[in-house]
């Protein structure tokens, strides 16, 4: 065999590589790709079949705009709070050796991780409607909270609701994460004098921080293509994206304006695109250390 | 007198059924027993108050007094119900034979053959999960054929791609546990080809991947809500919408229900899956490996 | 010394601990690992934990750490029971199996944490740490992280780590098993060293007997939680207390026999090996099966037509050639021999002779506890075979 592998050979060696994925490769392309392009393009695209920018501008003013902002602003506390309580939660269960425990958590945290939507607002309308459970124990302590403005289908009502999944969707990611931390890690800190807390600060902290940062912007990510609980508790109440984009199918739209539901899905895009690209930067560091 | 053979087996047999065994001195572990209870503790109450709150509901009787069961005897002849579920269970089904087949020969390719895709793969697998499925049903909408519109194949098509990411996650890390170049490289050294080193030696490693990706599937499918309710196909959350009444009873059983299968159906799986390790777990006991 | 050695030596002034370990009992669930085990270590010392996997010498280093809590026993430091004082605070250096480095820091950094937690100022920690880098002849190296290390840089780095610390005691868990074959025997010469320079005490486990016999001052052989023979290498080896001391460190030929008046007859042939009165292998009874044991090189074999004895196999050692030979259609018995000496083709017939050593008499059959070791004096010439 030559010194330098041929140019030809190469390029063989790896289209054959490639073959293996292509029963994927169409999957993921019809499924996927297609829609989301569908998407794309029709963001541009007028009623009459022409290319504008009107949906656009739409899109981003007035209570499009809003709807943004509403949307980022509640991922950001249910990625942020959700997801530091998680790895907390996660470590707790971690650190107990009873194996029941962690199975138990392991499939709770499958379970929870997926339920939304209307089963999930019903739970919480027991619990914390104006005739919920947990509001009339409050009631009887004194302090019922929806006479001190809070509501369960304002901002913070849906926050509360979203960690129920939110919650459990970090722990199953941080998990295999806290896994990786190694024991010798822990002894060699300790043999050489440090405490839970130097430890953490020096070592295990900033190696799982990555993951734990990964973590957050994958709840962020969540959060923001949230559609069914919102739908359920506000039904349209709080401006938010997704529930916007909904609405246009639903097929109340003013006329001209059809596609700019499409408009508003670029947008989520766009911002889920950029949350992803920080998130493999995040995770190349993450895997790197904890291997 | 314990022969040395047995005492390997049986810290072996710990860390099997422990999952990986962390060796942590007594003093350290006693220091944190508090503060661990209380976060395990309220935890727990977040979750599972909820759950009772509404199982307490759906058992009131009229004018929220009493004890009755009619909430729940109500359902199975609610209009619709019946259908609802088994076109949920059927997708659950569907969806999942059509991951398993997709990504078990992909992610053993991958790890196989394009070991420098992973990373890519890790990328590309997030996909599904930031792109809203609200955004992509209406793509799908918009670009599908007529035919495949009128079915439920179509969704369950699209459930295969939110499912995706963990399908793979799942595999990825089974994968990554057993040492797959050498099970794959002694097996066909055996004489294996390919079709049966997959299906006899790499997916009974695979077991717990494949348990844990099933399992999130399923899970995935029961739940999902929005492209079934704008694709106009009833499935088991879209009747729940779709039902929901003021007097919330009915609603919330069928809530608590739905949620409840769901976690019956996880558990007999993992079940299923526990005891497949105390199985082997005891066969090397008594083999004295 | 050389003066870089002399500078970096002054990096470390340690002086080494009296390590005692009284009576450790420690069970984990049915299974003791450790049962009555007691051992000092003098100041200065390396002791090497010996003994397969399972025996509990982990267990003891780890006990002796702070690791792991004992059922029953005390661990005293310079006459100081440490029963209450926690790794942080026990002073010792401890290197690991493998991938005990902290990812996220670099070589320095690392070297420079057990200084950290001690409260050295920045500039005088990274200096220190450097220098200790240097003992190890890793300075080039110190801004490196260990994912871009070997594992043997790796193992120097975290050598170096434990020895910043300046601690009493030096505790080595297996450190050299993970490594390749050429970089172990290189570590440890390294290690030794740098041990003996320092005179720092030292527990060094292993599974490996080599590397027990070649650092060692003294090893100490574990087997089940107890302590089988505790002693130097070439006592060890030439004076094993019990068959299984005697066959886990070195090889060990077994060879049935007979005892017989006194003596003992090996494989029904004429021949027979006297034995000295004085030793307790008059005790045993006439026509007690017995095994003797002796190593390789306690034998000779010579090619011989008449010989009942066949070679099987040769094997090139390096120094010597071990022939198996095959006794009596029965044993298999290795037998070294120079490789100046003629050598006897595999299929030959042979005769294989005892050379004047000491050899052991154990019950037949036995690997346990329960048969001693008694020294015998074998006739210079006497043919086995």
């Amino acid at each position: 065999m030559s010194a330098l592998p041929l140019p030809r050979r190469r390029v063989r060696s790896a289209l054959a590589g490639a073959v293996g994925l292509v029963p994927f490769g169409i999957y993921t392309a019809l499924f996927l790709v297609v829609p989301a392009a569908a998407v794309v393009l029709g963001a541009f695209r007028s009623p009459s079949g022409g290319w504008t920018w009107n949906n656009i501008a739409v899109a981003t003013h007035g209570v499009y705009a809003h709807g943004f902002v509403m949307s980022i602003e509640l991922s950001l506390l249910t990625s942020i709070v959700p997801g530091v309580l998680g790895v907390i939660v996660a470590y707790a269960v971690f650190t107990s050796r009873r194996g029941p425990l962690r199975r138990v958590v392991s499939t709770a945290s499958g379970v929870f991780a997926q339920f939304g939507g209307v089963p999930l607002a019903f739970l919480f309308i027991a619990t914390l409607g104006t005739t919920g459970l947990v509001t009339r124990w409050m009631s009887t302590l004194g302090f019922d909270p929806w006479d001190h403005g809070f509501s369960l289908y304002t901002f913070f009502g849906v926050a509360i609701v979203y960690t129920y999944f939110q919650l459990p969707l970090m722990v199953l990611v941080i998990t295999p994460a806290l896994e990786g931390l190694r024991p010798a890690w822990r002894e060699a800190a300790s043999g050489l004098g440090a405490n839970s807390w130097h430890f953490w600060r020096y070592v295990g902290g900033p190696v799982i921080f990555p993951s734990v940062l990964g973590g957050i912007l994958l709840l962020f990510g969540s959060a923001l293509s949230a559609y069914a609980t919102a739908e359920a508790l506000t039904s349209g109440s709080i401006p938010l994206t997704s529930i916007q984009i909904g609405s246009f199918l639903n097929g109340n739209v003013i006329a001209g304006e059809q596609n700019v539901g499409k408009a508003l899905g670029l947008g989520l895009i766009v911002v889920a695109g950029i949350v992803m690209f920080f998130y493999s930067r995040v995770q190349k560091r993450a895997s790197r250390w904890l291997r | 007198m314990v022969a040395l053979g047995e005492v390997d087996a049986l810290f072996d047999v710990e860390e099997f059924i422990e999952q990986p065994q962390r060796r942590f001195s007594a003093a350290r572990l006693r220091s944190v027993a508090w503060w661990r209870g209380i976060v395990l503790f309220c935890t727990g109450a977040f979750f599972l108050i909820p759950i009772y709150a509404a199982l307490r509901f759906s058992l009131e009787g009229p004018n929220g007094t009493g004890f009755t069961l009619s909430a729940y005897t109500a359902i199975p002849s609610q209009a619709g119900f019946t259908a609802a579920l088994w076109l949920s269970l059927q997708l659950a089904a569907a969806t999942t034979v059509i991951m398993l087949v997709l990504m078990v020969p992909t992610s053993v390719y991958v790890h196989l053959r394009l070991p420098g895709l992973r990373r890519f793969f890790d990328s590309i697998t997030i996909v599904p999960i930031v792109i809203p499925p609200i955004v992509l049903i209406i793509g799908v909408l918009q670009v599908a054929p007529t035919f495949l519109k009128s079915t439920p194949y179509l969704l369950a098509l699209e459930y295969g791609i939110l499912a995706m990411p963990f399908v793979y996650r799942s595999l990825d890390a089974g994968l990554r546990a057993i040492d797959l170049k050498t099970l794959v490289e002694a097996s066909r050294s055996l004489g294996g080809r390919w079709g049966s080193t997959l299906w006899r030696v790499v997916v009974p490693n695979l077991r717990s991947g494949l348990l844990s990706a099933v399992v999130l599937t399923v899970a995935l499918v029961l739940g999902e809500f929005t492209m079934a309710s704008l694709d106009l196909f009833q499935t088991l959350p879209v009747w729940i919408y779709n039902f929901a009444q003021d007097d919330g009873s009915v609603s919330t059983a069928v809530s608590l229900l739905a949620l409840v299968l769901t976690w019956i159906v996880l558990m007999a799986i993992s079940a299923l899956d526990l005891r497949r390790i105390e199985r082997t777990a005891k066969t090397r006991m008594d083999a004295g490996s | 010394m050389t003066t870089t050695q002399r500078r970096a030596d002054s990096a470390v002034k340690p002086q080494g601990a009296t390590v005692e370990l009284r009576g450790l009992r420690r069970r984990f669930g049915a299974t003791a690992a450790l049962d009555e085990f007691s051992l000092t270590l003098a100041p200065g010392e390396l002791v090497a934990l010996l003994g397969p996997s399972g025996c509990g010498k982990t267990t003891a280093l780890r006990v002796l750490a702070g690791f792991e809590t004992l059922d029953d026993g005390r661990v005293l430091l310079d006459g100081r029971d440490q029963a209450r004082i926690p790794p942080q605070k026990r002073d010792m250096g401890m290197v690991f199996q493998s991938y005990s480095l902290f990812p996220n820091m670099t070589a320095q950094d690392n070297v420079a944490f057990g200084l950290r937690m001690r409260k050295v100022g920045g500039a005088q920690r990274k200096q220190r740490a450097l220098q200790v880098l240097e003992m190890v002849g890793l300075e080039s190296e110190a801004q490196k992280y260990p994912h871009q290390m070997s594992g043997g840089q790796q193992q120097r780095v975290a050598l170096a780590r434990a020895l910043a610390i300046e601690p009493r005691v030096l505790l080595l868990d297996e450190p050299l098993s993970a490594l390749d074959a050429k970089v172990r025997v290189q570590l440890r010469e390294q290690i030794r060293v740098l041990q003996t320079r320092l005179k720092i005490t030292t527990l060094f486990v292993t599974h490996d007997q080599e590397e027990a016999l070649s650092m060692a001052d003294r090893v100490c052989v574990m087997r089940a939680g107890r302590i089988e023979q505790v002693d130097t290498p070439s006592t060890l080896y030439a004076v094993p207390a019990t068959p299984f001391v005697a066959e886990f460190v070195g090889t060990m030929n077994r060879i049935p026999g007979v005892v017989e008046d006194g003596r003992v007859r090996l494989l029904d042939t004429t021949v027979d090996i006297r034995t000295a009165a004085s030793t307790p292998q008059g005790n045993r009874a006439p026509e007690t099966a017995v095994d003797v044991l002796v190593r390789p090189e306690g034998l000779a074999v010579t090619a011989s037509p008449s010989g009942r004895g066949i070679v099987m196999t040769t094997t090139f050692l390096g120094s010597v050639t071990r022939l198996g030979v095959l006794l009596n259609d029965d044993v298999l018995v290795y037998v070294d021999q120079p490789n100046s000496a003629a050598q006897v083709p595999v299929g030959s017939a042979a005769e294989v002779t005892l050379r004047e050593r000491d050899v052991m008499v154990a019950d037949r059959g036995s690997g346990g506890g329960g048969a001693s070791a008694e020294g015998v004096v074998p006739t210079v010439g006497d043919t086995i075979s």
